[in-house]
């Protein structure tokens, strides 16, 4: 049986070029427009106010647990970066 | 009643005078006060940090073997952080973060880059850090960094620098630029090795085995934006080049006429992954920790992960936090699986890291920190966080992380 490179066994066909470009668009254009939206409601808080926002659960980076796992994500999967760790180099990973 | 009369009057008036300060009051006031005071604070010990890791796994792809053959692999890694944190009557603050990581792995495929399988099957990865903070009193920072990783087949050097200031409206903004200049040691399957010297179990490896250089560079914008009284979120963004010898020497491909090749990929990289982080405070005892990440690279890879954490405060001190990340990937151009590359590839790999597939990781985290902590010892605090990852290739994963912070 013949296997297209870049499609593993029993995968079926993928979308077609034009199609999957319009998807990009379609959810880089919603992406925008959220991001936007939810800039656009932005209020002033006070630092007597930030006790909900300094919580430790509330910090908006990834946690020290997660140090290992994005480690072994780097080297089993192909995307990497945007999370704290590694877009690429310092090891034998992707 | 005349006495009921006045009194009622008298309260009147006094809630009138408590609410009599006109705005023109409050900002003279304000005008008056005195500016914040620093003091000299010589470096001294803030906190360590100590992250240890267990990781299992088990698949039937591995890359060694062509893309079949076992992919058990055992890790166990250890990175302890010191930091150390001064500050200066001009209200800068200085922070120095010293690290050292140390990780032990075993992998049965490694027994495999000799063809009788008689190669040693484990290794220890060392990596040094350390990093050098400085903040402004108005909230700019700059920041440098250097790391080093040694292991039996791979080193690196990497260095840091970043840049953030703070915007109106509780936003922030930073940037960080990377260089990591590595080296990959040749170490070919034995049959395909043009050396003379083969690693096997007995051998400590040979120091005659030469090095090709693999460069990464990286740049980073991260804005972090204070939403309201509850809500928060993060946009980073990064673009990273990497160019050089950016395959594996020791991974085989099988073309379809049955010839074992190396894997042999570009000599140049682009990646840029964006991601988005939302956290919202429901109420006291329950968070919403959301992640989204879109990925794509000039190898034809483009991913999708989301991710949802819910920590749950069960009292003051102690916390458990379930979570579910999902991941999705497109299969590079380049990859294809055992036996299906043809001779007129002119690039191959049969690394299942490079193939279509679905993932997902889930698990649960647990956090204490009471006031006196642990044990009444300096142990501050303690994390216990487990996962169970599997893939849609077959391969399937555990890991267990404990985090110990003294203060």
């Amino acid at each position: 049986m013949h296997v297209r490179p870049g499609s593993i066994i029993g995968e079926p066909v993928s979308l077609s070029g034009k199609t999957a470009l319009k998807m990009k668009k379609s959810t880089f254009t919603f992406l925008c427009i959220s991001i936007l939206f939810l800039l656009s409601s932005c209020v002033s808080v006070k630092e007597y106010q930030k006790n909900k926002l300094n919580d430790a659960d509330m910090a908006l980076s990834s946690r020290k647990a997660e140090k290992n796992e994005l480690n072994f994500q780097s080297y089993r999967e192909g995307a990497s970066g945007a999370n704290g760790g590694k877009t690429g180099g310092g090891c034998g990973c992707n | 009643m005349k006495k009921i009369c006045l009194s009622v009057i008298g309260i009147y008036l006094l809630f009138i005078q408590a609410f009599g300060q006109t705005k023109k009051d409050s900002v003279k006031q304000e005008q008056t006060q005195e500016p914040p005071v620093y003091l000299d604070k010589p470096l001294q010990f803030e906190e360590i940090n100590l992250v240890s890791s267990y990781y299992n796994q088990n698949g039937d792809h591995s890359a060694i073997q062509g893309g079949v053959g076992n992919e058990k692999v055992t890790d166990l890694s250890n990175g302890l952080e010191v930091k150390f944190v001064a500050a200066d009557r001009d209200g800068y603050k200085y922070t120095l973060t010293g690290g050292l990581g140390i990780d032990h792995h075993t992998a049965a495929s490694s027994a495999w880059v000799s063809v009788t399988g008689s190669s040693k099957t484990g290794g220890t990865r060392v990596y040094p850090s350390l990093h050098y903070t400085e903040e402004s009193p108005t909230g700019k920072t700059i920041s440098f960094g250097a790391t080093y990783s040694d292991e039996y087949n791979y080193h690196s050097l990497g260095l840091e620098a970043g840049y953030g200031f703070k915007v109106k409206k509780g936003g922030e903004f930073d940037t960080k630029l990377n260089v990591y200049l590595d080296k990959v040691r040749l170490i070919y399957p034995s049959e395909l090795s043009p050396y003379p010297v083969v690693v096997s179990s007995a051998s400590n490896g040979g120091s005659s085995i030469p090095s090709s250089p693999r460069y990464t560079f990286s740049g980073s914008a991260n804005y972090l934006q204070i939403i309201n009284q509850r809500l928060q979120a993060g946009f980073f963004m990064d673009i990273a080049a990497q160019a050089g010898y950016l395959q594996l020497p020791f991974h085989r491909v099988y073309f379809n006429n049955g010839s074992v090749h190396v894997e042999d990929l570009p000599a140049f990289r682009f990646k840029i992954p964006a991601g988005i982080r939302l956290n919202y405070f429901v109420n006291d005892r329950v968070i919403i920790r959301s992640y989204y990440r879109y990925y794509m690279d000039n190898w034809g890879i483009m991913a999708h992960t989301a991710n949802i954490e819910i920590p749950v405060k069960i009292n003051p001190f102690f916390s458990i936090a379930p979570y579910y990340r999902y991941y999705t990937q497109t299969a590079s151009q380049y990859f294809a699986p055992y036996k299906a590359h043809t001779r007129k590839d002119s690039y191959y790999t049969s690394n299942y890291s490079y193939s279509a597939f679905n993932s997902s990781f889930y698990g649960v985290g647990i956090h204490t920190a009471p006031p006196n902590g642990l044990w009444k010892t300096t142990l501050s605090s303690l994390d216990v966080r487990y996962g169970h990852y599997g893939q849609t290739t077959g391969l399937n994963s555990n890991v267990i992380s404990f985090v110990f912070v003294w203060k």
